[in-house]
């Protein structure tokens, strides 16, 4: 197990690397560059900035700088977009925002989402399963997008409980109408899929032979239906477990929070290459370890599966 | 791991987990009648159905086509916009002045066809490249799933911008673009429950039987992947229709006077507090329509494909 | 401030230590108008965007001009009219051919650190715009100041300090220019020509500008700054007129949601947002003390690509004409945006200083004599219900944008049987698409960089690099050129205007206003400055 760990992670290294160059490929071939403007600069000054970013070289020899630079002094460049800071700051300063609010996302919709799932499940066709289905399609029906407005107006303008954005250091004020917001449609998701997969396994020969054995509810649940369970859960969980820790574009562009969401998807559009790479690197990287950790996870709820 | 510590539960599974695939009995014809049995799926199947003739006939009763501006009305949208019979604007106006009635029934052409057709497209990639990747395993299953760690991490508002830079604006390009957006979750979940499906008895059974191992993912282990699939595809159509919205801001995909209701909601959602609230609620109402049946009709057909429920 | 001080206790605390937040509480009242301050002299405002940069000789963008405006000074200001005032420079002289510039600096005046400000500092700021190391977005403004040996510099074939400024004495700085140019002290108004402090960039590099380690000249520096979320500026106590200055703490709050902003404002989290489209009637019928609308320095307008990219169709100036016409300005001002634009006709606002609106044909026309003429005009250009005119125009994904483009499609096509295609682009893609001349008809915006007629006219112009339809006349170029040295430039414009009203190569639209929420105990915004250059230290915050 602990060979294919280090295997695994081995493997991240050129899975990186060829992240890396596609990206390049991408970022280069999109229209408009970082310095495409309103006001089209006079080519002399276009001349200079590029020279001053490396962007006058080769495409082969940005690309070896940039990874170069990375391996031999961890810097990640400058971002064009954003001249006072570097990829490394952004990063450092959004990074801990959306860590933070992602987190408790993650908590928040996997909790309830998990509990409503299997509740709804052992409850099934009851109003405690009719009540959890219907929330997740109202939960389902409210894109943050649409959430982030009415709770702002809600809880900031005609409750006044609540700062209506900002978020100073993730003091709990300025963190509740974030998760709120980013965890709903996540928790009813959740709430779904495990619901399901319950159904399933409560549908299985083993489990009802188990209670037909005369076990216990609570314990054929507990011990013999919920690893199983949890198998798809787990598939789905990963994945947005990268997603939310990354933060969400609308909770950091409704809440002003500050977080990488916004950096992430503002570099794409402003073609800041240098942050677009650096926050897809680290995305990647996130990406490989949870799948990882994924993978890990089904080996431990079914000791059939072998690596 | 310690794998060995849990042979106990092992061997209570393998006594436990009796697959036994009946042949002889058509698996859809099964399906079906299981289907129809359900209440609440074949309810969700008549409303989704009731929403799809709405949308083919509702256009019929529309007295202002969904580009036409009302001139007259357009300059106090709250005091006159109103959804109203006598003005002719069943669901109001938007916020340009339009008819609302005509753009809801056009935006859920739209977004259904986008929907349904996006989570299709997701749905059939994923579920092979999973199933084969999962089930395959080795060095294949190694690759294949790096490959999705790094798709999963390439940012698609790039590769969106490249399409509609390459390919131009089509309606066809849209499709591939939330394909391209949404099958990369879906292979993993695929491929996490083939893992544990792969070394069930019957697999073994008919590899035994010299079943070859196509005939075995197509025959054996996607249809008892089905239950998650379909319940995931049906998390996946709202997915769809919200991530057009994002598509079409960035050029790609639907555009004026055409909308989505991905579009139609967040421009509702920009106006909530200017007391135009129909704005948000007619599109959201429709958005709502289509999870809750496609919920429904998914968990219909979960139960009435579950190859062990016989 | 959680209390208000007594009196005498203020007057202690201003002897013991100047510099304190509850400096506010000897400001009873506004020393010009009287009217009574509160004790929290606190402005937050909403800021659309992250700014680029606080370097002044880095920033590129509105939100970064702002913070600079008010955390360095230049050698000269603008008060809220727009008129130029002294800064660091007490006045300048200039000799006959307006082309040596020499400006006394302010006695006394200092940094935040302490130190004295010179014309060293000047010498340096200004070299580093010009540097090719640095790179300034805005290095070609040094070169649009007709700065002697800019230019070369820029490129890279003189080095920097060959640019013509020299710091004759610590109090005495003259610039010489490559020819006349009378307006030049306005232009040491912009963030691109101010002052920095030399040992502190030397002594941090790139870092030079984060709080704690930046040194400023302004009425504020800089405390905090959390990107995407917000920036604090506070009151620089080295200030030469800190007395004056009655604003403490400036705080602007990233929001990029109009409408969120707006909630927020409507909360009281903030003291000024922009009103979104279509909703200023009605903010200004509920709070009639707090929307407000001016005039500003930026048009809007659609171009006819008339490259020879460009479509046929548009190559006939009765198909311009035609479409111009037919467009109702009227539904887009008063319907769309609702926010006080004012209807245009011409290219150039009414607001432009020195500017007066020539009288064009297609003004004084009522909309149903405009619509019936664009018909006539279109049949007689060959288009008609069996032949109908097609074409697409492009727009960047805006909600504004979008309804704008909408409406005038509607009105060609229910006026005039016009087929229209929309499609709106991504910003980046717009702009090259726009640049690259590979569009039909495409929406374009400018605002002004001076207040001047000029500044817009320039961009029809045959070598303007921002002329996207490269529409091309002769006489509008030698009228231009020959408006740069004239001392009665009025009837040159005019006839330009005139010229533009005739062939149409863009259809104006309207021009811009600045549409607010600025809450009623705000005082001293500069509604009258139409470039919108305000300053903290003129605001106060009144007692409510």
């Amino acid at each position: 197990m602990l060979g294919y760990i280090i295997r695994r992670l081995l493997v991240a290294i050129p899975t990186l690397l060829i992240l890396i160059v596609i990206c390049f490929l991408l970022m280069h071939s999109a229209p408009g560059g970082p310095f495409t403007s309103e006001r089209p600069l006079p080519p002399q000054v276009l001349a200079n900035i590029e020279a001053k970013y490396g962007l006058d070289q080769p495409f082969w020899k940005q690309m070896w700088d940039y990874v170069w630079g990375i391996v031999t002094r961890f810097d990640f460049g400058p971002s064009f977009a954003y001249k006072d800071r570097n990829v490394n700051d952004i990063i450092a300063q959004g990074f801990p925002v959306t860590l933070t609010y992602g987190l408790w996302s993650f908590v928040v919709a996997s909790t309830i989402g998990i509990s409503l799932g299997i509740a709804a499940a052992i409850r099934h066709n009851t109003w405690l399963d009719f009540f959890a289905v219907g929330l997740s399609f109202t939960a389902q029906a409210l894109p943050n997008f649409v959430l982030a407005p009415i709770l702002v107006i809600i809880f900031t303008l005609w409750l006044g409980l609540l700062p209506g954005g900002g978020w100073y250091g993730g003091q709990w004020q300025y963190l509740i109408m974030p998760v709120i917001a980013l965890s709903t449609s996540y928790m009813a998701s959740i709430a779904r899929i495990t619901r399901s997969s319950m159904l399933e396994v409560l549908n299985t020969n083993y489990i009802r032979t188990a209670r037909a054995k005369g076990l216990p509810t609570r314990t054929v649940i507990w011990r013999h239906a919920l690893k199983p369970t949890l198998m798809p859960v787990i598939s789905y969980l990963g994945p947005v477990f990268v997603y939310v820790i990354t933060g969400s574009v609308f909770v950091d562009l409704y809440f002003s929070t500050g977080g990488l969401g916004q950096s992430y998807v503002n570099s794409a559009l402003s073609r800041d290459y240098a942050v677009l790479l650096g926050v897809t690197i680290l995305y990647g990287a996130l990406t490989i370890v949870f799948n990882l950790i994924t993978d890990l996870a089904y080996a431990w709820l079914d000791p059939k599966i072998r690596y | 791991m310690a794998l060995a510590k849990n042979k106990r539960a092992e061997g209570m599974a393998e006594t436990l987990v009796e697959q036994t695939e009946i042949r002889g009995r058509s698996l859809w014809r099964d399906a079906r009648v299981r289907f129809f049995r359900n209440k609440a799926a074949v309810g969700a199947m008549i409303l989704l159905g009731c929403v799809v003739l709405f949308t083919i006939f509702g256009p019929l009763a529309a007295q202002w086509s969904r580009e036409e501006i009302d001139w007259n009305r357009m300059g106090d949208i709250r005091g006159m916009g109103a959804p109203s019979i006598e003005t002719g604007h069943f669901f109001g106006l938007d916020d340009l002045g339009r008819d609302l009635y005509s753009r809801t029934i056009q935006a859920t052409q739209t977004s259904l066809l986008v929907g349904l057709i996006g989570a299709a497209v997701a749905l059939i990639i994923g579920a092979l490249y999973g199933a084969i990747a999962g089930f395959v395993g080795g060095w294949i299953d190694n690759s294949m799933m790096r490959t999705v760690d790094i798709l999963l991490a390439v940012p698609s508002t790039l590769v969106i911008i490249l399409l509609l830079v390459i390919f131009g604006r089509s309606f066809f390009m849209l499709f591939i673009g939330i394909g391209v957006v949404g099958w990369l979750s879906m292979s993993r979940i695929v491929r996490g429950q083939t893992l544990s499906l792969k070394n069930r008895e019957f697999v073994e059974a008919a590899r035994a039987a010299g079943v070859g191992e196509f005939t075995i993912i197509t025959r054996h282990v996607l249809p008892n992947l089905l239950g998650v699939v379909i319940v995931y595809a049906s998390l996946l159509v709202p997915e769809m229709i919200l991530t057009e919205s994002f598509i079409s801001f960035l050029g790609l995909g639907v555009q004026e006077p055409n909308t989505s209701l991905g579009a139609l909601i967040s421009e509702g959602a920009g106006t909530i507090a200017y007391g135009t609230m129909w704005q948000l609620m007619f599109p959201l109402a429709f958005f709502l329509m289509t999870i809750v049946t496609l919920f429904f009709i998914g968990d219909g057909l979960r139960d009435a494909l579950d190859p062990k429920d016989r | 401030m959680k209390h208000a001080p007594s009196f005498s206790m203020a007057a202690l605390l201003a002897t013991t230590i100047a510099a304190s937040p509850l400096w506010a509480g000897s400001h009873a009242t506004h020393p010009a108008t009287g009217e009574a301050l509160a004790d929290d002299q606190t402005f937050t405002y909403r800021q659309l965007d992250e700014f680029s940069s606080v370097d002044p000789q880095v920033v590129e963008d509105v939100s970064g001009a702002e913070v600079v405006r008010d955390l360095f000074e230049g050698l000269m200001n603008q008060d809220a009219d727009g008129n130029l005032v002294p800064g660091v420079a007490t006045g300048f002289e200039a000799n006959d051919a307006n082309d040596v510039y020499t400006f006394t600096l302010r006695q006394g005046a200092k940094w935040s650190n302490g130190d004295p400000i010179t014309a060293h500092d000047f010498v340096y700021g200004w070299q580093r715009a010009v540097d090719p190391a640095l790179a300034s977005p805005y290095s070609w403004y040094m070169e649009l100041m007709s700065i002697r040996n800019a230019k070369e510099i820029i490129a890279g074939d003189k080095p920097i300090t060959d640019l013509a400024i020299e710091a004759i004495d610590d109090h005495t700085l003259r610039v010489h220019l490559t020819g006349s140019l009378p307006y030049f002290a306005t232009m040491t108004t912009h963030g691109t020509t101010f002052p920095v402090h030399r040992a502190t960039i030397e002594a941090h590099g790139a870092e030079w500008t984060k709080p704690g380690n930046i040194v400023s000249n302004g009425a504020y520096v800089l405390s905090e700054h959390i990107p995407n979320e917000r920036s604090v500026r506070v009151r620089n106590e080295m200030y030469w007129n800190n007395d004056a200055t009655i604003i403490d703490k400036t705080v602007a709050l990233v929001i990029n949601d109009e409408n969120t902003a707006l909630t927020r404002y409507m909360a009281g989290e903030l003291d000024r947002t922009e009103v979104p489209a279509g909703q200023f009637p009605r903010l200004k019928q509920e709070h009639p003390d707090e929307a407000i609308s001016f005039p500003r320095l930026c048009n809007y307008y659609y171009t006819f690509n008339l490259s020879d990219n460009g479509p046929e169709e548009f190559k006939d100036v009765n198909v311009r004409q035609a479409l111009a016409l037919a467009v109702d300005r009227r539904i887009i001002t008063e319907n769309i945006l609702a926010g006080g634009q004012p209807q245009a006709f011409t290219f150039t606002p009414a607001a432009t200083a020195g500017f007066e609106v020539p009288d064009v044909a297609i003004a004084s026309m009522t909309q149903a004599e405009r619509d019936a003429k664009a018909r006539e005009l279109l049949a007689a250009a060959g288009y008609g219900p069996g032949n109908p005119l097609k074409f697409s125009m492009i727009y960047n994904t805006a909600e504004n944008h979008k309804k704008i483009a909408v409406a005038m499609s509607q009105m060609w096509k229910q006026k005039l049987g016009v087929e229209v295609e929309l499609g709106n682009l991504e910003w980046k893609i717009f702009l090259e698409t726009r640049e690259n001349q590979d569009f039909e008809l495409a929406r374009g915006a400018w605002c002004g960089d001076y207040n001047e007629a000029s500044t817009f006219l320039d961009l029809i112009t045959t070598p303007s690099g921002y002329n996207d339809g490269k529409y091309s006349n002769a006489r509008v170029d030698e009228l231009i050129l020959a408006a740069r040295t004239s001392t009665d430039t009025q009837p040159l414009y005019t006839e330009v205007e005139q010229i533009l009203a005739e062939e149409m190569p863009v259809i104006p639209i309207y021009h811009n206003a600045g549409v607010y929420m600025i809450d009623e105990d705000v005082g001293g915004w500069p509604v009258d400055n139409v470039e919108q250059n305000w300053y903290s230290r003129d605001l106060y915050k009144l007692a409510k």
